[in-house]
């Protein structure tokens, strides 16, 4: 190597390390917030007496704090059936996020159908949030939920799979299940889902 | 009246006209005040070109030729350049009222478009401006793909053309979100979503978009910095480079000019 070229790729060398110094720290000051779980939330939405198993109750939640209308978000409350077909297990809630699993505008829930329908593509959702019309590509997202000193407590969201089967919350438009869960990985921003349904 | 233009300034001669060497008219001191004053301007923008050289840049770019033909088609793209420039002006006086913040954004927005002076029209100028440079980008696109315009040597120019295309897209969907009401807060809801819906990728590029798995206390003030710090400067760079091309490599023809050709070779090719 002649003395030249030790000292071009030498200057090249420092002005790339310089280079590096600035960009990879802006870089990974940007991307932060994918690897950045928050705090775990419970919400109380009332008392136990307060929801049915017949029919859903509206709540709203605060997932996002500080950020007024913008971090609240819509959840349909009720008591779980343990008689068939539902199977769930008794003593437990159900909390449907209103999320649409199409591309998430807040859909509503029909009482008088029993369905929750989305007024932006025309997503339809049988009682439990299985898909039965429309674009959606998997059930309603759900909130974990506990009782705490009689007061149902609504917790991290978490998304299911066609069998209600619990997985790691996904996007809006997502499938999930099988080899979907690798071509939309889980994101490290999100909680890992309950171990039992309900 | 016409004022004197330093040697470097003058139109260059056209093919087969002659150079005129005795410099005729600008040949004597001026003597009378007027007449200084008059110079006065020329010595000026004479003592920049003597140490900057610009001249002879901006007269190469300004005369430069054009083809036979050139019509009202060709101004689109100045018309998308101007369009841009509106965007950046109004939208530097639009930031000095706008506020990125969750709670702030909606208000300072109805603040700026109902008491500000002039507010109103601003922000419509930034609004409605938005919508006539992507249909002027369009019409352009258009122009020059159906002019051949894109054909060698100016391929270059038509990947830098598309990535400003996309660029200004990026534009529109970040802004869209600013005014931060129901409709610019569920459309970026279903932008950013259809973004999580790219295989492997998408999941996490949702989540650099939003700064998290869900709408943050940061989501809007990532868009502003996108919006009007990030974009704006790429979008500059090229367009800058897209003009370079477009002055170094001249201008097409329109298609329905054939080239004149002497009558020997056409007599040639008949018989």
């Amino acid at each position: 190597m002649t003395r030249r070229r030790a000292l071009t790729v030498g200057v090249q060398g420092i002005g790339g390390l310089a280079a590096a110094g600035v960009a990879l720290p802006a870089i990974a000051f940007a991307i932060a917030p994918i690897f950045h779980r928050p705090r775990e939330t419970w919400e109380s939405v009332g008392p136990t007496d307060r929801f049915s198993r017949d029919t859903y109750l509206t709540v709203v939640i605060t997932q996002v704090p500080g950020i007024g209308e913008a971090g609240k978000t819509t959840a349909f409350v009720r008591k779980a059936d343990p008689n068939p077909p539902f199977n769930e297990p008794a003593g437990t809630y159900v909390a449907i996020s209103s999320r649409c699993a199409h591309l998430g505008c807040p859909v509503r829930f029909v009482a008088a159908a029993g369905n929750f329908i989305c007024p932006c593509h025309g997503g339809v959702y049988d009682f439990e949030g299985k898909v039965i019309g429309g674009p959606p590509v998997r059930p309603l997202d759900r909130f974990q939920t506990r009782v705490r000193s009689g007061q149902v407590q609504i917790g991290p969201r978490y998304s299911v799979t066609s069998q209600l089967k619990p997985v790691r919350a996904r996007d809006p438009g997502e499938y999930v299940g099988g080899v979907w869960n690798v071509i939309y990985p889980p994101r490290p921003s999100t909680f890992p889902p309950p171990s039992s349904a309900g | 009246m016409k004022l004197p233009l330093p040697a470097g300034f003058r139109r260059p001669p056209k093919p087969g006209e002659r150079v005129r060497v005795d410099g005729a008219g600008d040949g004597a001191a001026p003597t009378t005040p007027i007449d200084r004053v008059k110079e006065g301007g020329a010595d000026l923008v004479g003592w920049l070109d003597e140490r900057t050289g610009g001249a002879s840049f901006l007269t190469g770019m300004l005369y430069r030729k054009v083809p036979k033909g050139t019509n009202w088609f060709y101004t689109l793209g100045s018309g998308t350049l101007f369009a841009f420039v509106v965007q950046a002006i109004t939208g530097v006086f639009l930031a000095m009222y706008y506020d990125p913040s969750p709670t702030q954004a909606y208000g300072s927005i109805t603040h700026l478009t109902n008491d500000v002076f002039l507010g109103e029209f601003v922000r419509g100028m930034h609004k409605w401006g938005a919508t006539v440079m992507v249909i002027l980008i369009f019409l352009h696109m258009a122009r020059t793909f159906v002019f051949g315009a894109y054909k060698y040597p100016r391929e270059l120019n038509w990947v830098i053309g598309v990535v400003l295309l996309i660029l200004t897209m990026a534009m529109a969907l970040t802004g869209y979100l600013l005014p931060f009401d129901q409709r610019s807060f569920w459309a970026t809801t279903v932008a950013n979503n259809i973004t999580a819906t790219g295989p492997f990728v998408g999941p996490y590029l949702a989540d650099f978009l939003r700064a998290g798995a869900e709408f943050g206390p940061t989501t809007l003030s990532r868009f502003y910095a996108i919006h009007m710090l990030l974009i704006p400067g790429l979008i500059i760079a090229l367009i800058g480079a897209h003009l370079y091309l477009v002055v170094k490599l001249g201008t097409t023809a329109p298609p329905w000019l054939r080239a004149k050709r002497p009558k020997s070779l056409r007599r040639e090719e008949v018989g």
